[in-house]
């Protein structure tokens, strides 16, 4: 027995192969298996996500444009020209600086809203809990496009309804066209109101199921401890909330860093974009044409969504087990 | 590639069904039970508050969507005039038809093509998204190879990263393959926005079913891809239905690239939408019709919202492992 096993071995060592054991070869298969179902995954996000962004990171240390790409000539590598022109040339700084700022605002009244109308709902009773949540289902299910064309509509100069409410309960006439997108700050209130309404939704759903997630023990045994509700809310509720809250903050900043459908189609119902640009709308309003240019644009965005959104990768690889 | 999209699909974890709890119970923790007396009246106040705030929400929330309906049915010299007309009495389908019928500007697309692209790329990238992204999560939940937590953290990068903020780099890729103008180009371009939330959601799923029911299936005589077609397979169908509706949303409400990608005939109900809002036919908007056409864009989406906010619990899977 041994004998044959030695003789195979030494057959197997002279062919050049080191003797493999049966688990091995098992996993290598298993292993093969996995690679060609992640294919045509791996073939789509490869083609269209990673060759894109190498070839963007490329392009924007060159002078690419149009006319290169109809001539078929070479462009010139230019370094960082690109990216200082945009940082000293450009009003991206201040576009930067607005979308920055907008974030900000946005993140904070979407986590507050969204905060309040959960444990709203935890207090209500059950026919109550149903018409709110049908209601933000609703506000959140509208198509982000179509939401700002309606509520632009609500806001609009002549025949909008806010103008003729504020009429109606100030007993003048000061709101007859009133335009609201006219002045860049009033625009970004409409946009604000329009995004918060879209977006208290998720906030409110997430956090309404964490809190329910807190048991009914602890919250009994912290009033019996004679814990009053803000304290309760601060030292038990609130560590049940914290990292589902944290993801919750992350997408936040995120999305509102990214949005561009609100923005777009409020410019195009009267808003100067200039005055208004975030920056999704600058890139898409740069053009087909300064290929070089706008990859930078392009590269500064991901480098700060990715800088951002890190936090959200390692909180959920630190939630998962893998 | 939308933000807004991106928030719908991300929550698919909590339903309505979840928010009512098991049989209709109220999942929120009982405080009352430890002062069971009758209420005393600073405690009717508090609840006629508590519900005069849910009223408030409830309204805000959908008096735009309310308004877009009204509006929609009203007639257009009502909805121009200064005093807002909050119940459609003199009802009229016409705006529908003329949403239907009218192109959304001079040498653009109407209704019934546009909506003919955006199903014909939504069912495509529908489709393709669950096959690709169904394989991948198999091969991640169920497969331990060298690589595995590489492409599970890529991922979740991809995910983050602003299609938008590669959209002229794209452009200029489609280009030049020809794709310019067409539904396939916009499609693959699409297929990957979507595809790394999907292949993350059904890993999720593909995981929740535990191995050994496999095992057991194969003790039983099955095969191994037996067992898993036969038994994983049909506990997946639930979450194979709330990510294909999300895919579809999220296609259906792309705005970005298909106002950069598409021109003229070939338009999808978004940019149509965009056009037809700002094109001014015989010099003024014709609101009804854009509200109109508003609604008919919106219906779908919220009729699938309102499908997959019950069944993305995960219950089904859950209930089938522990029962």
């Amino acid at each position: 027995m041994s004998e044959t096993a030695t003789a195979e071995r030494s057959k197997a060592t002279a062919a050049g192969r080191p003797p493999v054991s049966r688990e091995r070869v098992r996993a290598r298969r298993e292993a093969r298996g996995a690679w060609v179902l992640l294919g045509p995954s791996l073939i789509i996000l490869g083609v269209m996500v990673a060759y894109p962004a190498v070839l963007m990171v490329i392009q924007s240390f060159t002078d690419y444009t149009v006319k290169n790409k109809v001539l078929g000539t070479t462009p010139n590598v230019v370094w960082f020209e690109n990216y200082i022109a945009l940082f000293s040339e450009s009003d991206f700084p201040a576009v930067l600086m607005r979308s920055l700022g907008l974030m900000v605002v946005l993140t904070f009244l979407n986590m507050l809203f969204g905060i309040l109308v959960a444990v709203l709902m935890t207090r209500l009773g059950r026919a109550w809990r149903i018409v709110v949540s049908v209601g933000l289902l609703l506000a959140w299910a509208m198509p982000p496009l179509t939401a700002t064309v309606v509520w632009g509509w609500i806001f609009d100069t002549q025949y909008g309804v806010v103008n003729w409410a504020l009429n109606a309960v100030t007993g003048t006439s000061d709101w007859t066209n009133h335009s609201w997108l006219l002045n860049p700050w009033s625009f970004f209130f409409v946009l604000t109101i329009i995004i918060v309404w879209q977006s208290v939704p998720f906030v409110a759903f997430t956090t309404y199921a964490a809190l329910g997630q807190v048991p009914g023990e602890v919250l009994e045994a912290a009033s019996l401890d004679g814990a009053t509700g803000l304290k309760r809310f601060g030292f038990v509720v609130f560590p049940y909330l914290r990292s589902v809250l944290t993801v919750v903050l992350v997408l936040q900043i995120i999305w509102n860093l990214r949005i561009f459908t609100q923005v777009y189609a409020l410019q195009s119902r009267g808003g100067i974009a200039a005055e208004t640009n975030v920056l999704g709308t600058y890139l898409f309003r740069q053009g087909v044409g300064e290929f070089g240019a706008t990859a930078a644009i392009g590269v500064v965005m991901v480098i700060l969504l990715l800088t951002l959104s890190w936090g959200y990768v390692r909180s959920t690889l630190k939630e998962e087990e893998l | 590639m939308s933000t807004q999209i991106n928030a719908s699909t991300q929550l698919g974890t909590i339903g309505v069904e979840e928010v009512l709890g098991e049989g209709g119970e109220p999942r929120t923790p009982r405080r009352r039970s430890i002062q069971a007396r009758r209420p005393s009246p600073r405690k009717v106040a508090t609840r006629t508050l508590l519900n005069i705030a849910a009223a408030i929400v409830f309204a805000l929330s959908v008096f735009p969507v309310y308004w877009m309906v009204n509006l929609s049915f009203t007639p257009n010299d009502k909805i121009i005039s200064r005093t807002p007309s909050f119940l459609p009495l003199d009802f009229t389908f016409g705006n529908y038809l003329t949403a239907w019928n009218r192109e959304a500007a001079p040498g653009q697309t109407d209704f019934p093509h546009a909506l003919g692209a955006t199903m014909t790329v939504t069912f495509g990238v529908l489709i393709a998204t669950l096959l690709f992204a169904f394989l991948a999560s198999v091969a991640v939940a169920r497969f331990r190879f060298r690589g595995r937590r590489v492409f599970i953290v890529s991922v979740l990068v991809v995910q983050m990263i602003p299609g938008e903020a590669m959209m002229f780099t794209i452009y200029g890729m489609i280009d030049d393959w020809r794709l310019m103008n067409t539904l396939l180009g916009l499609g693959i371009v699409y297929l990957a926005a979507v595809i790394p939330f999907t292949i993350w959601t059904l890993r999720g799923f593909v995981a929740g079913v535990p191995a050994d029911l496999e095992e057991a299936a194969m003790i039983d005589g099955c095969t191994k891809s037996q067992a898993f077609w036969k038994v994983t397979f049909p506990l997946l169908a639930p979450g194979l239905v709330a990510t294909g509706i999300f895919a579809f949303i999220q296609a259906w409400n792309e705005f970005t690239m298909a106002l950069l990608l598409m021109k003229g005939y070939n338009l999808t109900l978004m940019p149509w939408l965009n056009a037809f809002q700002s094109s001014s036919v015989g010099g003024s908007v014709n609101w009804g019709a854009v509200m109109a056409g508003s609604t008919l864009i919106a219906l779908p989406v919220i009729i699938f919202f309102l499908i997959v906010q019950g069944r993305m619990t995960g219950g089904l899977v859950a209930g089938a492992v522990k029962g």
